[in-house]
């Protein structure tokens, strides 16, 4: 797709005319999904659903070739003695890291997201964000998380944060664009509405919350504000865009919470990995522990499981 | 329980809510049961929760994030806060033998079981920079090695406690194993569980990082199968054990190869049932060889 054949598809939205969040009502709605009761059945099907939405991640500046190696391969095997499990939705790494990713992974079904555009501050001109993205797309990252100008943003620059998702998604080429908001710095639910809004009329495939570096990373709340927005995004325009919070969600009685809540806000068509996924590192395990309790009775612990 | 005042005015009776202890927090049983404890005459003195096995997971989460800051504590720091805590208790004397004596205990054998209390804490504080080196050892080898033995805690111990002794035999069970760098998980006394309770609330103010020490309260027969299957436990203390039981705990426990402790018919409030080796018990031996040239 051309620049121009982009541009006249996605349109900057005009922000004031956004609905305003209700911050109250939505801690009360977030508490509610909180305090729905799971029964056994619904919680093994529900953990093996979060499993297999998990973008399993490394992120960190002491990332080595070998370090990405072990991830790939504990995306590949979770947990052998465990028949049935399914495998994580992708595997989320830097861009330097990507072709050892793809090395690694072979041809097994397992996406590699990569993040981009001088993640996680975004603090660098366009032509090295694209030139990022990019080099990412070539050594074959078929997903790329790239994060917004939270500095431009905030300071009421929409057209050009706007300009700049639609530019990365035409670097992206075929690869899904998942646009990282950083919640955790907008400040207030009304920017997360907007920032969400502006997203998705640039052509975000996924919206995510956060890059994980910032406290505080994904809560219930400001998911909640998302998923909102892409209810009334694809009643406006029928296209659906996927969510992803990322960073804070380490234990599986959280993560059932938010498949409550997608489940509530969104209904059954966002019920799989393609629209939804966990940015995770440490969640895996927990819910291969709880498995493990659904099936055996008896509490788990760490000793047992394959770190990262 | 209703004090009078000078004018004959009756005071409503201000009753003290027995809470369970949590990662250095009281909350009540998620469960939200309870069941009643009755003096000798079947008057209640108390609801006391009757925890869940959540409320045993979760004290083994926090056992678990507390222990490995507490095993590398200074052993000289772990002597000087058992020693708080025996302060702290002596402080509190009076509370703990009128507590006893609604229980059912006479007053001279109420104060006695406190001060024994006490004195037990003194006597493992004092253990704590010195069964290190009473257990260690230099071993000969027909090698060209130096192999030497040092201890490590065990981990995380769970611990039934005594059923008759409902403080000196808890805190008996407790001390040795904390002093050692063990984290722990308590069930009281479930017929005597007050001075349990009142006890959590010493350590929340001697200095014990939350987590080191947690005590739960509930029936005994309910929680032993958890207590003996949770694979992040690493040793279960069980005191005053049937021999049905004993299997049944062996078995459970042998899933993830925990240590397992039988104390049985032990008198706590005689001296000679206080000793170095119940510190020993929660340790493991780590043995290095380091070659040495000739």
């Amino acid at each position: 797709m051309s620049l121009s054949a982009v541009t006249s598809t996605f349109k900057l939205p005009d922000l004031s005319r956004i609905p305003t969040v209700d911050e109250v009502g939505i801690n009360e709605r977030v508490a509610r999904f909180q305090s729905r009761s799971i029964k056994s059945a619904s919680k093994v099907e529900a953990l093996k659903l979060i499993l297999s939405m998990i973008d399993l991640t490394t992120l960190e500046g002491q990332d080595t070739p070998g370090k990405v190696r072990q991830l790939c391969q504990k995306a590949i095997h979770l947990h052998d003695s465990i028949p049935g499990l399914p495998h994580v939705a992708a595997v989320c790494v830097y861009p330097t890291m990507v072709k050892v990713a793809k090395k690694a992974l072979g041809d097994r079904g397992i996406n590699i997201a990569s993040v981009a555009t001088a993640f996680p501050s975004g603090q660098a001109p366009l032509s090295v964000k694209l030139d990022d993205t990019r080099m990412a797309v070539a050594e074959g990252a078929n997903e790329i998380d790239m994060v917004i100008s939270r500095g431009e943003f905030l300071a009421g620059n929409y057209g050009m944060v706007f300009d700049e998702i639609l530019a990365i998604k035409e670097a992206c080429g075929d690869a899904h664009l998942k646009v990282i908001l950083e919640t955790g710095e907008l400040g207030t639910l009304d920017r997360v509405r907007q920032a969400s809004e502006l997203a998705m009329h640039a052509g975000a495939d996924f919206i995510k919350t956060s890059t994980g570096k910032i406290q505080p990373a994904a809560t219930m709340q400001v998911t909640l504000v998302m998923l909102q927005a892409i209810r009334d995004y694809f009643a406006a325009t029928g296209r659906m865009v996927g969510m992803k919070p990322a960073g804070g969600i380490a234990h599986s009685k959280l993560a059932i919470h938010y498949l409550v809540m997608l489940r509530e806000t969104l209904g059954n068509a966002w019920m799989t990995p393609q629209w939804f996924r966990f940015g995770a590192s440490s969640l895996a395990n927990d819910v291969l522990m709880q498995i493990r309790k659904q099936a055996t009775g008896v509490y788990q612990s760490a000793d047992y499981f394959s770190k990262d | 329980m209703a004090n009078t005042t000078k004018k004959g005015a009756k005071r409503l009776a201000v009753a003290k809510t027995y809470k369970i202890f949590i990662g250095g927090q009281f909350p009540r049983t998620e469960s939200a049961r309870y069941y009643a404890l009755e003096d000798k005459h079947g008057a209640v003195i108390a609801n006391i929760c009757r925890s869940s096995r959540k409320d045993f997971r979760n004290a083994i989460v926090a056992a678990r994030g507390a222990q490995a800051g507490w095993a590398k504590a200074s052993a000289y720091l772990r002597g000087q806060i058992l020693y708080r805590i025996a302060e702290m208790l002596e402080g509190r004397r009076e509370q703990f033998v009128a507590e006893l004596k609604l229980q059912g205990v006479a007053q001279r054998t109420a104060e006695k079981e406190v001060d024994a209390t006490i004195d037990r804490l003194v006597y493992f504080a004092g253990w704590a920079d010195k069964y290190q080196q009473v257990f260690s050892s230099v071993n000969p080898v027909a090698s060209a090695h130096f192999n030497f033995s040092v201890l490590e805690p065990t981990g995380v111990v769970a611990i039934l406690a005594p059923e008759k002794s409902g403080l000196l035999g808890l805190v008996s069970n407790i001390a040795p194993a904390i002093v050692g760098g063990n984290a722990c998980v308590a069930l009281a006394s479930e017929s005597k569980p007050l001075c349990a309770v009142s006890f959590a609330e010493v350590l929340h103010a001697s200095d014990v990082p939350a987590g080191v020490v947690n005590i739960l309260t509930g029936y005994r027969s309910e929680l032993t199968g958890q207590f003996a299957s949770h694979m992040d436990v690493n040793a279960i203390i069980y005191c005053d054990g049937d021999r049905q039981t004993d299997r049944a705990v062996q078995i459970a426990a042998a899933d993830n190869i925990k240590r397992v402790l039988r104390r049985t018919d032990i008198d706590w409030s005689n001296d000679s049932s206080q000793h170095p080796y119940l510190v020993r018990d929660t340790q493991e031996v780590k043995t290095t060889w380091h070659p040495i040239g000739t």
